[in-house]
């Protein structure tokens, strides 16, 4: 393996992809090797960094130096002036992006703020696609202490369980807890599903970790195997996801290779296999009985529960389910030890979470940071505060099954319990953040149409709750509200919520009360 | 038995405050039955798999924050449920508009109404019918089918008929397509249901709880006809219809109205009433012909039953290779539409042409099986039109006769003429049960000791009996027969055989009598909507009352059939009973259901290999 003096990182995502990251790359590897650099300096394409809306992103390191908006044009300045002279280029916009350091804390905002990165600590500043780097910066370490420790499945579930570490999928349900119900399922035949169907609009937290750390993943659900005691694994990655899909099949192939996957891995005796199911695009899908039924080849209608997959899941055979973010966090618990973790976040929430930060903030993006972090830091901190310094109004929580705050709320703490209390939820961890110019009666109506778009028919709640909904916040948003719409659009959701089938049609209540609630007078403004 | 501890396999529970113990796994709306709480329900079927689909049976559960639907929940041990209370009757009353919001409401001219169960539940619960905006689906009324006809309109998207197409039938012809608002039950690439694996057999019409599928109506082509001075109107009644119209005129279930039946088609005005049942004791004379030939020339066994349209097109379809083990006999329905157009009009010195035959039905099926191409075999379409149960009973009503005291009449002669063994064709069983009395007959010369064959009676999935005949100049004949019902039942019988025959060269079986509907025809799917399973055993049951106390039970002692083979057919399995009385079989397309060759060949019964 060659030494070189200089890294250069090139964020691909599907933004940096669009504003032509592989010319870039391309006129890079041209010019470095026209000026015969190409055995000092490397070009490596990474996962995506969480910063969106930049252009194409490159990193100089070990300087680390993120040079933004970057052109072809620029290219031969960078190399002149960066490369060579070690000077950075003046004009070209650029940030000392922190997030390498996770145990500081700083004052600076938006792009420079620091982060604590565990589940993406790879994901942007490793080759993906080279699992030979990958194992170079610490991966399949955790696998590789639970073998070398002979650990039981039960110690390794044991281990999770103390963590504390909570389902980042939306509900939080403890996941130790889950593969202990999976495992003392009856039965020889279970299965560990990852759900990378991430559907949930604002969210890309996922895509983060398929790119950029695929292997993370696999080694996430080999040990997730080997507790519950599983065979053979999924991966259902949500079909628009094409950059997730190739990354995510090149790391299972080269993990194959390694054997890390396949008969006996590591000559353990342990069996365990991994494969792709993509998802055709349903957003109900992501509920995890209805990915299961679209894994068995059926139409992605969710399962009367219970029973649970825990014990009735794929195949009816004993299922684990868990999101891509919550196994991301167990490579890291069983490397450093559940006590380590629960120093992290909050009590009842230990850990980190990821959230995309989106709408009318200076730097909407992807950041890592402590379960518990207050919202107004999010926003004001990480966020950069509101774009083009306009007032703070709402911040839609969770995606669209989420719940609209206003102002007084800007200071609840972000992790499962704090919400709960204030009548909110984490969901996935979008921060859709909202101007003073925003109409929250916009932004419901959108809503509704997208639950009315998603609903999937099955139960009737949801498939006429949806419509009415919509149909009544429409006629609100031209002006020609009802006398009494409220309370019925009200009383509609709470119907939903008490009698749909599945977490689709029960969370429509949420941003409905929340808007209607926190919101009222623009309904009120709109009635006739 | 070993002992067991009965309160270890118990679940105690209160529903509304009254403790019920229960096995585990009963949901708790069997539960809340056993106390005699009802819960309302719209999608439950109590024969069907719950398709949780409407949320009208929700219940509240102490400590539980979710409501559950009950109809699928399990009981819990120490589960305290609720099943109505203010804020439950709230919710349903919301549910029970939002679905009215998304159905069209045409109760009047609707074929459901007074049996649909949304109506009822609508009306009931006193439901605020303007609440929510008309948001009534636009999809085009489903007419590609002979049979069975679906509007989208009306339709809740239960879930109901999938599940009866899937499961119950093993067809699954239909299933939703597209989701949320836009969901609709369709069929593959949504060409319509006479463009599909359908197979008519209409069960999901049966359980349709809105009347969003219904039988092909062909009321008015039959009122057309009867006032129609030209026309000689011809009507045959198949077995099942006797024993099906009472439940609709408020009489008990399962009572046998032959002579009322009668009266009311002559009142309806049809020229010459008939009886199917004629035809049902010719088809024993020439299936069991076909059975002794091949039970004694080693031809192709098991016999397998043809008078179930259904069942004969799922044959074409998924089992085409059993096409030549299939009897050749028509089914009574066509053998009659045949002889009508022939015998009778010879007989009576009449024009075939001028003469409307029409049949009633407890089967959509039929109206498919007289438009194939092949029955025609009088020079004309052999049976013009087919009414179901439903049918006939609105034409009763619309010509205002009041069926419950109606008196007694008799049909006309020459084709009326009919043998227990004939009316047991309309329960599941039956058909083996006649012909195994007259094969029993005609190869041992004597009666059977019982002539109740019990062994094949009943609702059982797959029934099977063996039998020793004392066959003259064969010795003792064992011979063993399978009857199923319901074409899952059917399909996994017919695996079986085709197990049997690759392994072994031949099936344990001789004879297999299959009906596509669950109970047979009493359970067809041109009866009454709104019927459970439990009904079709009491309506066999009154056809078992009806053959015990007739004089003749036996196919081969129908006087009217001995007349038409001395005067008209010569003897079973003649020359002129193939060309009239048999027919061919198609192999058909999963996908669309067309004919994609012609498996056995017209007049070849007993000529195969």
């Amino acid at each position: 393996m060659s030494i070189y003096r200089t890294h250069i990182l090139l964020p691909v995502d599907e933004g940096t992809v669009q504003a032509g990251v592989f010319e870039i790359k391309r006129r890079l590897e041209s010019e470095l090797k026209a000026r015969k650099l190409q055995d000092e300096i490397k070009v490596l394409e990474s996962g995506s960094v969480g910063i969106v809306g930049k252009g194409v992103i490159l990193a100089v390191y070990p300087d680390r130096i993120y040079y933004f908006q970057v052109k072809e044009s620029d290219i031969v300045s960078i190399i002149e002036e960066h490369l060579l002279k070690g000077r950075i280029v003046a004009g070209l916009a650029h940030a000392p992006v922190a997030v390498m350091a996770p145990e500081q804390a700083g004052a600076r905002v938006g792009l420079t703020r620091e982060q604590r990165r565990v589940v993406l600590d790879k994901s942007w500043t490793v080759d993906p696609q080279n699992i030979n780097e990958v194992l170079a910066a610490g991966g399949y370490r955790a696998l590789e202490k639970i073998f070398n420790d002979k650990l039981s499945p039960e110690q390794v579930i044991e281990e999770v369980k103390s963590s504390g570490l909570r389902g980042r999928g939306g509900a939080g349900f403890p996941t130790g807890l889950k593969w202990e119900f999976t495992r003392k399922a009856a039965g020889p035949e279970k299965y560990i599903i990852c759900n990378a169907d991430e559907g949930e609009p604002g969210t890309f937290k996922d895509r983060l970790i398929l790119e950029g750390d695929p292997h993370k993943l696999i080694e996430a659900m080999i040990i997730g195997a080997y507790a519950i005691g599983a065979g053979r694994g999924y991966v259902y990655i949500r079909g628009e996801y094409e950059l997730s899909i190739n990354r995510m099949q090149k790391a299972i192939d080269q993990a194959r290779e390694f054997n890390l996957l396949g008969e006996n891995i590591l000559e353990t005796g342990f069996h365990f296999d991994l494969e792709i199911k993509k998802g055709a695009g349903a957003y109900v899908c992501g509920e995890e009985t209805a990915l299961i039924e679209s894994l068995e080849g059926k139409r992605g209608n969710p399962r009367v529960k219970p029973p649970y997959p825990v014990s009735h899941g794929l195949w009816q055979k004993p299922t684990a389910v868990n999101n891509v973010e919550t196994l991301a966090n167990i490579p890291a618990i069983l490397s450093n030890g559940a006590g380590w973790f629960r120093k992290i976040g909050t009590d009842k929430c230990p850990g980190t979470k990821v959230f995309t930060i989106l709408g009318h903030v200076e730097y909407p993006g992807l950041i890592e940071t402590d379960m518990g972090t207050p919202l107004r830091e999010i926003i004001f901190s990480f966020g950069g505060g509101i774009k083009g310094g306009k007032k703070f109004k709402a911040a839609l929580l969770g995606g669209a099954a989420g719940v609209f705050l206003s102002e007084p709320l800007l200071d609840v703490k972000m992790d499962f319990e704090s919400l709960k209390e204030s009548k909110a939820v984490l969901g996935s961890g979008a921060v859709l953040v909202m101007n003073e110019d925003t109409s929250i009666v916009d932004m419901l109506f959108s809503i509704a149409k997208f639950f009315a778009h998603e609903s999937c028919g099955q139960c009737a709640p949801c498939r006429i709750g949806t419509r009415q909904i919509l149909n009544i916040v429409y006629r609100i948003r031209r002006g020609a509200g009802r006398k009494g719409d409220p309370e019925t659009l009200l009383q509609l959701a709470e119907t939903m919520f008490k009698s749909s089938l599945c977490p689709l049609g029960q969370s429509l209540v949420m941003p409905v009360k929340s808007a209607l609630n926190n919101f009222a007078d623009e309904f009120a403004a709109n009635l006739k | 038995m070993p002992k067991v501890n009965k309160m270890s396999e118990t679940i105690k529970l209160t529903v509304d405050g009254k403790e019920i113990a229960v096995a585990p796994g009963t949901t708790i709306l069997d539960a809340a039955r056993g106390l005699g709480v009802e819960i309302p329900t719209l999608c439950y079927h109590q024969n069907l798999k719950p398709t949780a689909s409407c949320g009208i049976c929700v219940v509240e559960i102490a400590g539980s924050p979710a409501l559950k639907r009950s109809c699928c929940t399990p009981v819990e041990n120490g589960m305290k449920v609720t099943s109505n209370s203010r804020s439950l009757r709230a919710l349903r009353k919301t549910l029970v508009e939002l679905i009215l919001s998304n159905h069209a409401v045409e109760c009047p001219t609707c074929v459901a109404n007074g049996k649909c169960e949304l109506q009822d539940l609508a009306n009931s619960m006193g439901v605020d019918f303007d609440r929510f905006a008309n948001v009534v689906s636009d999809k085009p009324l489903d007419e590609s089918s002979p049979s069975v006809h679906r509007d989208p309109k009306k339709c809740i998207a239960c879930g109901r008929c999938v599940t009866v197409c899937g499961d119950m039938q093993s067809v699954a012809a239909i299933d939703m397509v597209s989701r949320g608002f836009d969901i609709s039950v369709n069929t593959f690439f949504q060409e319509g249901l006479g463009n599909s694996s359908c197979v008519n057999c209409g069960q999901c019409t049966v359980f349709c709880p809105t009347g969003a599928l219904r039988e092909r109506s062909e009321t008015d082509a039959v009122w057309d006809a009867i006032l129609d001075p030209g026309k000689i109107v011809v009507v045959q009644e198949a077995p099942a219809i006797r024993v099906t119209l009472a439940e609709e005129f408020g009489m008990e279930l399962g009572t046998v109205t032959v002579g009322k039946m009668y009266a009311a088609l002559k009142k309806i005005g049809f020229d010459h009433v008939f009886d199917t049942n004629f035809t049902a004791d010719l088809t024993i004379m020439e299936e069991g012909t076909e059975l002794i030939e091949r039970v004694k020339s080693g031809g192709l066994l098991p016999l397998i039953t043809s008078c179930s349209p259904g069942w004969i097109k799922f044959m074409e379809t998924y089992f085409p290779d059993f096409a030549p083990y299939t009897s050749t006999c028509k089914s009574p329905q066509q053998m009659f539409g045949t002889l009508v157009k022939t015998y009778f009009a010879r007989e009576k010195g009449l024009d075939p042409a001028r003469i409307v035959s029409v049949s009633v039905m407890p089967c959509t099926a039929k109206k498919f099986e007289a438009r194939r191409p092949e029955m025609r075999d009088s020079g004309f379409q052999d049976v013009d039109h087919v009414l179901t149960t439903r049918e006939l009973v609105r034409m009763i009503k619309e010509a205002k006769i009041d069926f419950k005291n109606l008196p007694d009449e008799s049909p006309d002669d020459l084709m009326a003429s009919y043998t227990g063994a004939a009316t047991i064709f309309g329960a599941t069983g039956g058909v083996m049960e006649a012909a195994i009395r007259s094969a029993y007959f005609l190869l041992a010369g004597k009666n059977l000791d019982d002539l109740d064959v019990k062994a094949v009676r009943g609702l059982e999935g797959i029934k099977e009996a063996t039998l020793t005949i004392p066959a003259q100049g064969l010795g003792d004949l064992t011979v063993k027969v399978a009857v199923a019902h319901g074409l899952a039942n059917a399909r996994a019988l017919m695996e079986k055989v085709q197990q049997q025959i690759r392994a072994t060269g031949k099936s344990e079986y001789a004879f297999i009598e299959i009906m596509a509907c669950p109970g047979g025809c009493v359970g067809g799917g041109g009866q009454p909507y709104g019927s459970v399973i439990a009904d079709r055993a009491r309506r066999g049951e009154g056809l078992y009352r009806e053959d015990k106390g007739l004089a003749k039970r036996q196919s081969h002692e129908n006087p009217g059939v001995a007349l038409i083979y001395e005067k008209f057919l010569g003897q079973p399995g003649s020359e002129t009973s193939h060309n009239l009385l048999h027919t061919c079989y198609f192999e058909r397309s999963l996908l669309k259901g067309d004919c994609v060759r012609e498996v056995t060949k017209k007049h070849a019964a007993g000529h195969h290999g």
